[in-house]
């Protein structure tokens, strides 16, 4: 159709005007977007590269080593060993079950942990290394790595893990460390970060709990670029962190060694004190348990035989044990009556048997009496009525306040597991305790160390000690904490008459050596390394009115959870004291029966730095010594030779 | 006028055509498919085979289209207009049918080696058919009602087909092209004026229609609208493509952080870098400096897109170069737009850069016809 050029011309500029109206539009448009480029990418950008920072940079925590105890003389207790595994990398695997079927070949594989593997894989993302087996063997760990190439996926894997070498003889001292719990975490108020990594193990129990901030170290860090499904691309920086600080205990790991073996087969407790340092060389608790099962994750069953066991193995004994002293007690009578000047060495007591208080009697352990006896005799021989008498003299609170000076009912600071305070009672306890007054009786019943009293093999331990050496010595158990050496020794001289620590001291030398001490069959003949002691028996309950009337009246004929318990407290050399030993056997029947030979065979071995020479011990007894001495297994532990890495 | 009235004579024939065409046009789209090839070789992480060499052979194939288009006289296009349209409305029914067979939303027809988009190629025939429209039409009639509601509805035709596909991003385009269309032929500013606050209303409508039985989209574009709005309020579900585009624009900072050193990109928090988000990657890795240089190139073929229309005579061809132009200037400014904060994430990717054979193959056959038109220009006297 033919159009009016002048119509023609009309539309053609309002088609140029419109087109210049769009291009202006889109002119305005495009100018927004590059405000809005300058905004974001010249404005802003300091803030998106942050961001995009945080994206990319994942700080992840590095474990730092974990602090390495050792013994006195530098045995290793506790270690960090090279936990051999296997990992696996579901995306690097392909066909999983293929390769786990391969591997089943090459090593055993155990199922249920297996199946964990499993399940924890699946969950997490496919380039996510999942551990398939643990505490591989070399030989197993060699094997597969030997095989990797024709395993697709699988690593063999090197981590570290809490190793005891000591196994049980070390069990109550060090504890064992364990995976955190959410029981753990909620006890800490502010968790180090670490705590967090999963499967990262914590001291549970023992000094690997109580000296656990030393030991853990500081974490170290990481930063890694991940990609935005959190793979690793790369480290790009890393700070190793600061390793756990080394412990040196006081402990000797021979000798500690030496006190398990020997309080085998029995519920009893040792601790070995250095008179002149007060270093605790032993703490034994029998019977004891493998704290490796502990980091491992013990089995139920596992758990429930120790649970179970009337032995009670999971209880440390030494500082939670808290026991009636018995007669062991009587040296604190005596140096409290002595120090208050109400009785002297040479006076005697008449002892027809029995004590009479008002209408009651309190028995001597020997029916028929002991007739006139002195200070010495009444050690010797126990005589109870002679701490009745000179208890009624010097009162319950001096009695108290000797006995917190030679360490018993005073908790000792030392870093274990619920430490018992013992206790050694006082007027003024008994009022806020039991609202009642104290009595005479009590005090005849505290006198020879049952009734309220109560203490700890250690502070049976700390008491041998101070009465050895005169000193107030403290125990120590950690002898350097990170190479630096832990204060110790310098203790003050007791405040007590050296002439009245003396005579005590005699007296303890006569009941192992004297003709009628009732630890006379425990002496010790090598001359220079003499046992002193103090046997105690101290009664669990009281044999009832119908079973005296059944014919019950010795021990042998109760169960074994009513017998009495033995104990012992001693120390040797006689002259200047080198070390102290306190030994209880629960349920033991009597002191000079079941605890002085014990004593006496861990006496003579840190004497002499190993299985002491049958010579020590009276003729009649060598076969017999002999013959124990054969049936122990003694591990022998040695320090690394010098100049080894102990890395 | 129409191509009928031209004086042949003055329209260049043989191959003295090619001195002709609108170089600088050529020029500017391949230095834009070149900075498409080396953002796709950095995407896919130095590795050429993957996505880059695949773009370079449609690129290429591309450019024969765009020469062999642009030899054919414009008349003849003219003529295959109504044609064109019918056959892309076809295809896109085709594919309508072929999803409800199949499974899900499909948006391609694969013919033999070629799988074909036919939303693409809706937008260039639409193009064509409105321009062949208003050639036909009396410019003093382009007001009147009835022929305002013949060219709205050859916009609405295509554009239904695409939002039940449902894409959303080119029913835009296609609605916006041809309005643009409409108003360089001279439609009245007053239906515009209508249809846009019709359009404010229809917002509104569809807004208010959420969680009512007659829902007028569906569930992950209301999705996709709530994110644009604000992004922060779900920063790892769909939020997180957009948050995290715009931390890898904004921390490339002025001048970058280096060809294949972003890390936003290289390590995967780019969501469909190698597509839509492409433009975030330039951005990452060569800063405000690249950003805006290809914005610049954008607009320099928008800008010799129009100044070649304005010297058309003939309303096809104007008209043709007008749409080709502003269709090709929504693609970018909506992708744009999208991927810096500015608009919804709707699914439209950037000419000629990103990552795709339909889209790089149908621009390129219309800046055929922008040269075909542009050399068959009737000239002297």
């Amino acid at each position: 159709m033919r159009q009016n050029p002048k119509e023609l011309e009309e539309s053609s500029r309002q088609m140029t005007r419109r087109g210049l109206v769009v291009g202006g539009l889109q002119l305005v448009f495009m100018s927004g977007l590059a405000l809005r480029m300058r905004q974001m990418q010249i404005e802003k950008a300091d803030e998106y590269r942050m961001l995009a920072e945080e994206n990319r940079i994942n700080v992840r925590l590095v474990a730092p080593p974990r602090g390495i105890i050792y013994d006195r003389n530098g045995v290793v207790l506790a270690d960090n060993s090279q936990n051999f595994r296997i990992v696996i990398v579901r995306e690097d695997a392909g066909d999983v079950d293929a390769v786990i079927a391969k591997l089943r070949q090459i090593v055993t594989l155990d199922e249920t942990e297996l199946e964990r593997s499993l399940k924890e894989m699946n969950r997490r993302s496919p380039f996510v290394p999942v551990t398939l087996a643990d505490r591989l063997s070399w030989e197993d760990f060699s094997r597969v790595a030997v095989n990797t190439p024709a395993l697709p996926g699988i690593t063999p894997d090197v981590g570290l893990s809490r190793f005891y070498p000591m196994k049980s003889d070390l069990a109550h001292v060090i504890g064992y460390v364990g995976p955190v719990s959410d029981y753990d975490l909620s006890q800490i108020e502010d968790p180090d970060p670490l705590l967090q990594i999963p499967k990262f193990q914590i001291g549970k129990v023992g000094i690997e709990n109580k000296l656990e901030e030393e030991l853990r170290g500081k974490a170290g860090s990481s930063r890694i670029e991940v990609n935005a499904a959190g793979r690793v691309m790369r480290e790009l920086d890393r700070d190793p962190g600061t390793p756990g600080k080394d412990v040196q205990l006081t402990i000797d790991a021979r000798l500690q060694n030496f006190v398990q073996e020997r309080l085998a087969g029995e519920s009893a407790a040792a601790v070995v004190m250095d008179c002149e340092t007060g270093d605790l060389l032993a703490m034994g608790s029998a019977p004891a348990f493998d704290p490796n099962l502990f980091v491992r994750g013990i089995s139920s069953s596992d758990y429930r035989v120790l649970t179970e066991d009337n032995h009670v193995p999971l209880r440390n004994k030494t500082v939670q044990g808290n026991y009636p002293p018995g007669s062991t007690y009587k040296m604190v009578v005596a140096l409290a009556a002595l120090e208050a000047g109400v009785v002297n060495p040479g006076e005697t007591v008449w002892c027809p048997g029995y004590y009479s208080l008002g209408r009651r009697r309190f028995h001597c352990w020997k029916r028929g009496g002991h007739g006139h006896v002195n200070l010495e005799n009444s050690m010797v021989q126990s005589c109870d009525v002679y701490y009745y008498e000179i208890s009624q003299r010097v009162g319950i609170d001096r009695i108290s306040a000797m006995a917190n000076k030679l360490g018993l009912g005073v908790r000792h600071d030392i870093p274990m597991s619920a430490v018992s305070e013992g206790l050694a009672p006082t007027q003024e306890w008994k009022a806020i305790r039991h609202g009642d007054v104290w009595r005479k009786g009590d005090t005849l019943n505290a006198s020879i160390g049952q009734g309220y009293t109560l203490a700890s093999p250690l502070q049976l331990a700390v008491y041998a000690a101070r009465i050895g050496s005169g000193k107030a010595l403290p125990p120590r158990l950690i002898k350097t904490l990170g190479g630096m050496e832990q204060a110790s020794g310098e203790a003050p001289v007791l405040d007590i008459n050296p002439a009245h620590l003396r005579a005590i001291r005699k007296a303890m030398y006569n009941v192992s050596n004297g003709i009628r001490g009732t630890a006379r069959r425990s002496r010790i003949v090598e001359e220079g390394k003499e046992l002193c002691g103090k046997t105690g028996t101290s009664q669990v309950r009281n044999i009832t009115a119908a079973e005296r009337a059944r014919g019950v009246t010795r021990n042998e004929q109760l169960p074994w959870e009513r017998r009495d318990h033995a104990l012992f407290v001693s120390f040797a050399p006689y002259q200047s004291p080198k070390y102290a030993c306190s030994v209880v056997v629960e349920h033991g029947m009597g002191g000079s029966l079941a605890a002085a030979p014990i004593a006496r065979d861990i006496l003579l071995f840190a004497q002499h730095g190993g299985v002491p020479p049958l010579e020590s011990y009276p003729k009649e007894q060598r076969e017999e010594i002999r013959q124990r001495f054969e049936a122990m297994t003694l591990s022998d532990p040695r320090p690394p030779a010098p100049g080894r890495s102990r890395a | 006028m129409s191509y009928l009235e031209y004086k042949v004579k003055t329209v260049p024939t043989g191959f003295s055509k090619v001195l002709y065409l609108n170089w600088p046009l050529i020029l500017l789209l391949s230095a834009v498919s070149s900075v498409g090839f080396l953002m796709l070789y950095s995407v896919a992480g130095g590795n050429i085979a993957r996505w880059s060499e695949p773009q370079m052979q449609r690129f290429v194939l591309g450019m024969i289209v765009l020469f062999i288009v642009g030899m054919v006289p414009i008349w003849f296009w003219r003529n295959l207009s109504v044609l064109a349209y019918l056959g892309s409305i076809l295809l896109l029914l085709a594919v309508e049918l072929v999803g409800a067979i199949g499974m899900g939303a499909q948006r391609w027809i694969d013919i033999g080696p070629l799988r074909l988009q036919p939303s693409e190629l809706s937008k260039i025939t639409l193009v064509m058919m409105l321009a062949a429209y208003y050639d036909w039409l009396d410019p003093k009639k382009v007001s009147h009602p009835f022929w305002v509601l013949v060219p709205v509805a050859l916009i609405l035709a295509p554009t239904a087909l695409t939002l039940i596909q449902p894409d959303l991003g080119t029913a835009i385009l296609l609605l916006a092209g041809g309005g643009i269309v409409m108003f360089c032929a001279g439609v009245s500013w007053w239906y515009f004026g209508t249809v846009i606050a019709a359009g404010v209303g229809a917002v509104w409508a569809v807004l208010a229609s959420r969680g009512t039985p007659w829902q007028l989209i569906k569930d992950y574009q209301f999705r996709r609208i709530d994110t644009f709005l604000d992004p922060s309020q779900d920063p790892l579900g769909a939020g997180y493509h957009i948050t995290q585009a715009n931390i890898a624009l904004g921390s490339g900072g002025f001048s970058g952080r280096g060809f294949m050193q972003g890390t936003q990109s290289r390590l995967n928090f780019l969501p469909e870098k190698h597509t839509d988000f492409i433009f975030t990657v330039l951005a990452e890795e060569f800063g405000f400096v690249g950003a805006f240089s290809l914005l610049v190139l954008y607009g320099l073929i928008i800008f010799f897109c129009i100044a070649s229309a304005m010297t058309m005579k003939d309303r096809y061809s104007a008209l043709l170069t007008y749409g080709i132009a502003a269709t090709f200037f929504l693609y970018f400014a909506v992708n744009m737009s999208m991927v810096m904060g500015l608009a919804p994430v709707v699914g439209v990717p950037l000419p000629l850069v990103s990552y795709g054979g339909s889209a790089m193959l149908v621009l390129l056959a219309a800046f055929g016809l922008v040269q075909s038109a542009c050399v068959h220009r009737p000239r002297g006297r």
